[in-house]
């Protein structure tokens, strides 16, 4: 049965390049002296460390949780001893530092116990998911999403077609090809997980014409599986025909609106290499630790596929492949279009790394100004207006060029490519999306400090009233116990003349005569008198001591 | 020409009651011109523009007091979008109220802090966390950037720090053609 294919708008037809790196099959490259995994290799948020520096770790062990839904975990990719967590220089466009965990290898990569799956089947979607998330997977083409997502329908949402991404446009790539010819039989296995999961009605592996051999092997393989619901389709080689929504309006004729996922068109797409990762973890228990990365361009003698350790860095990979560091201009991560320089040949491979490209320098003109001449919008595959684009972003009116469907754009290059006046558009389009994201962040951050600061006015406000009220409570409180205090006083007053008058009455009571000096004896009368005598003679003697005294202190 | 005044009056009666219930019903609070000015300015409560805080400037621009070019932290960004807003032509900043630089935050050494709160009480968005003889830090992602804690601080434990890049927030530069103007010029 011949499917009937449609076309999607724009495009070019390029030179594949591919064959310089397909002659021999994959060699697993030997083991670095430092292994580099940066936290953050996925769309998302970046992972959280779960070992510290000093521990020892085994391949396919966690090392990094992941933080968040959109995020994804990472695990050593060989034994050896955690040397440092710290900013290194990883792969992106910035040549920027981020946070990576550093492995020293012990030589011995030596596996963590593994625990396969028996039988997928038996296991419902969302335990498959968990089991695919904790693996660490992510899209292996090169965007990165975490897959157990796009392995999620959703509740209520019948999933018509998943479709396993082999169309590999973009030249010198060859990573996916040369996996479809070397492993057709586990790419249909892993297709049959992903299914599972999904609950898909068909499924179509898609292809370029330019890869025989692997339609081929494919073909051969899915005889033995003899499953019906699997289409295997051969789709012409034009770039990008291997972006998600133009492989979907080539396979399905189906658009996927703006703002929509694949997902709500009834559709989902992996990649060819990220069926393979899933297979791995269910056979064998392995989580991502290696991947499949194309090694390529004039500057290298020894060009060809390589299944390297994640976090092996380039230039360890550079010299496998015997690269001439005096013929080449930039080292390229991805592929000529839309692969971006990376500034230092240590950055890491990282799970989204597909190609390592060294093309030898070639000169380039420099920008003309534009003429007008509309061949960019001829091949634009998303039908944007990329003159307008180029005119909005140079002016950076963000607001005029979002209104010209800024964020519609893919960035596939094919505008920059056929411009005779070879301005490099994409990345004056690249330039005023990450501006538009700056000026979102600072909204935001000014939204909150607006919410703080009138915070702060109205917590001012509300204090100075509480003063006030206080001080005016206070006030009265004074006032009133004053007004009391008059009133008893006086109560006082004759409270303590009561007193002193019960005491005066008292003691005038009291002034009686003492009643044991009437009826005494003769000898108490004469003892009386001999004490009066000695107290009058006592006194007499106090006096006449003291007045010299009192004299002599003057 | 008696039924012509009569029906003109009640016409006239029915339209205003009709304006009046409307200017009831459907009243707006405050100035929403102010509101938008605001929006766009950006909160950095600094007060170089001479106001005190974003929203007294942006009154100030409402009522035509102030040209919109005093805001340094905004810069040219602020500039262009309030006169987009405002129907005004675009102004150069006036670099009598400061230049606009790089973002900064800012950090106290807390080995020096004595804890004398001035700072907090200077702080317009309530950045800084701590108490009296107790030490005290910035809260780094809510601070605006505004230097106001620093004149304060009778120790000068204040200080600037510019925020730098990460892989998050890097932006994409605009690619250099001046190499046509020279062309040009030749």
């Amino acid at each position: 049965m011949k499917k009937r294919l449609h076309h999607f708008f724009g495009g070019l037809q390029l030179q594949g390049h591919k064959s310089i790196s397909m002659a021999e099959p994959v060699l697993t490259a030997t083991l670095p002296d430092e292994i580099v995994l940066p936290l953050r290799q996925h769309i998302g948020k970046a992972a959280e460390p779960i070992v510290q520096t000093g521990d020892h770790v085994l391949k396919g062990q966690a090392i990094a949780k992941a933080t968040d839904y959109v995020s994804a975990p990472i695990h050593a990719t060989t034994s050896g001893e955690i040397t440092a967590i710290e900013a290194r220089p990883i792969p992106h466009p910035s040549g920027l530092s981020d946070t990576c965990i550093v492995i020293k290898p012990d030589g011995k990569d030596e596996w963590t116990t593994l625990q396969p799956v028996d039988d997928y089947r038996q296991l419902d979607p969302s335990a498959l998911r968990n089991i695919i998330r904790d693996a660490g997977i992510v899209g292996l083409g090169g965007a990165g999403f975490p897959s157990f997502i796009k392995l999620n329908p959703g509740p209520n949402r019948q999933v018509e077609t998943l479709i396993l991404n082999g169309a590999e446009c973009e030249p010198y790539i060859s990573c996916d090809a040369i996996l479809m010819q070397e492993q057709p039989r586990r790419i249909i296995e892993g297709l049959l997980i992903m299914r599972h999961a999904l609950k898909a009605e068909q499924c179509i592996i898609a292809l370029e014409d330019n890869n025989k051999v692997a339609l081929t092997l494919l073909k051969n393989s899915l005889l033995e599986h003899e499953s019906d619901f699997i289409q295997i389709v051969q789709i012409p080689t034009i770039y990008p025909t291997g972006g998600e929504k133009q492989l979907i309006k080539v396979l399905t004729g189906k658009e996927i609106p703006q703002h929509k996922l694949p997902i709500d068109s009834g559709i989902v797409c992996h990649n060819v290499a990220t069926a393979i990762a899933i297979l791995d973890i269910f056979e064998s228990g392995k989580p991502l630790v290696e991947r499949i990365v194309t090694l390529t361009g004039k500057t290298m003698s020894a060009p060809r596929n390589y299944k390297v350790a994640i976090g092996t860095p380039f230039s360890h990979m550079l010299n496998l492949a015997q690269w001439n560091k005096s013929l080449t201009g930039p080292v390229i991560m991805g592929g000529p279009m839309m692969g971006f320089e990376v500034k230092s040949p240590d950055v890491p491979v990282i799970k989204t790394t597909n190609c390592i490209l060294a093309l030898p320098e070639k000169k380039t003109s420099p920008a003309m100004p534009c003429i007008r001449c509309g061949q960019c919008a001829t091949v634009c595959p998303a039908q944007l207006l990329p003159q307008q684009l180029y005119w909005q972003a140079r002016a950076k009116d963000f607001d005029r060029v979002q209104d010209y469907n800024l964020f519609d754009c893919i960035e596939c290059g094919c505008c920059a490519f056929v411009c005779p006046s070879k301005i490099p558009l994409v990345q004056y389009y690249r330039f005023a999306k990450t501006e538009i994201w700056a000026l979102e962040r600072d909204k935001q951050k000014s939204d909150i400090a607006r919410e703080r600061h009138e915070f702060r006015e109205f917590r001012l406000e509300r204090k100075k009233k509480e003063d006030e009220q206080r001080k005016l409570r206070k006030k009265a409180m004074l006032k009133k116990t004053q007004s009391k205090e008059d009133s008893d006083t006086s109560a006082k007053q004759a409270a303590i003349d009561a007193a002193i008058e019960r005491v005066k009455a008292k003691r005038e009571s009291q002034a009686s005569v003492a009643k044991n000096t009437s009826n005494l004896t003769e000898s108490q009368q004469e003892a009386i008198a001999a004490v009066e005598l000695r107290r009058q003679h006592l006194l007499e003697k106090s006096t006449s001591d003291t007045t010299p005294a009192k004299e002599s202190n003057k | 020409m008696i039924t012509a005044i009569l029906t003109l009056t009640l016409l006239a009666v029915i339209f205003g009651l009709i304006l009046g219930f409307a200017a009831i019903r459907f009243k707006v609070e405050g100035d929403p011109i102010v509101e938008k000015i605001n929006a766009i300015l950006p909160q950095t409560q600094c007060g170089q523009c001479t106001y005190p805080g974003c929203r007294p400037y942006a009154e100030a621009i409402a009522n035509g007091e102030a040209p919109i070019n005093q805001c340094p932290p905004g810069g040219e960004q602020v500039i262009h979008s309030l006169a987009d807003l405002l129907g005004v032509e675009v102004l150069e900043l006036n670099e009598a109220h400061g230049e606009h630089g790089g973002k900064t935050v800012v950090e106290i050494d807390e080995q020096v802090c004595i804890g004398c709160t001035l700072c907090i009480q200077a702080c317009p968005v309530d950045a800084i966390l701590g108490a009296a003889k107790q030490m005290h830090t910035v809260i780094r992602d809510e601070c605006t950037g505004c230097d106001l804690c620093i004149p304060p601080c009778p120790v000068d434990c204040i200080h600037i720090i510019p925020l730098e890049d990460d892989i998050g927030t890097w932006r994409w530069s605009l690619p250099m053609d001046n190499v046509i103007i020279r062309d040009k010029a030749s």
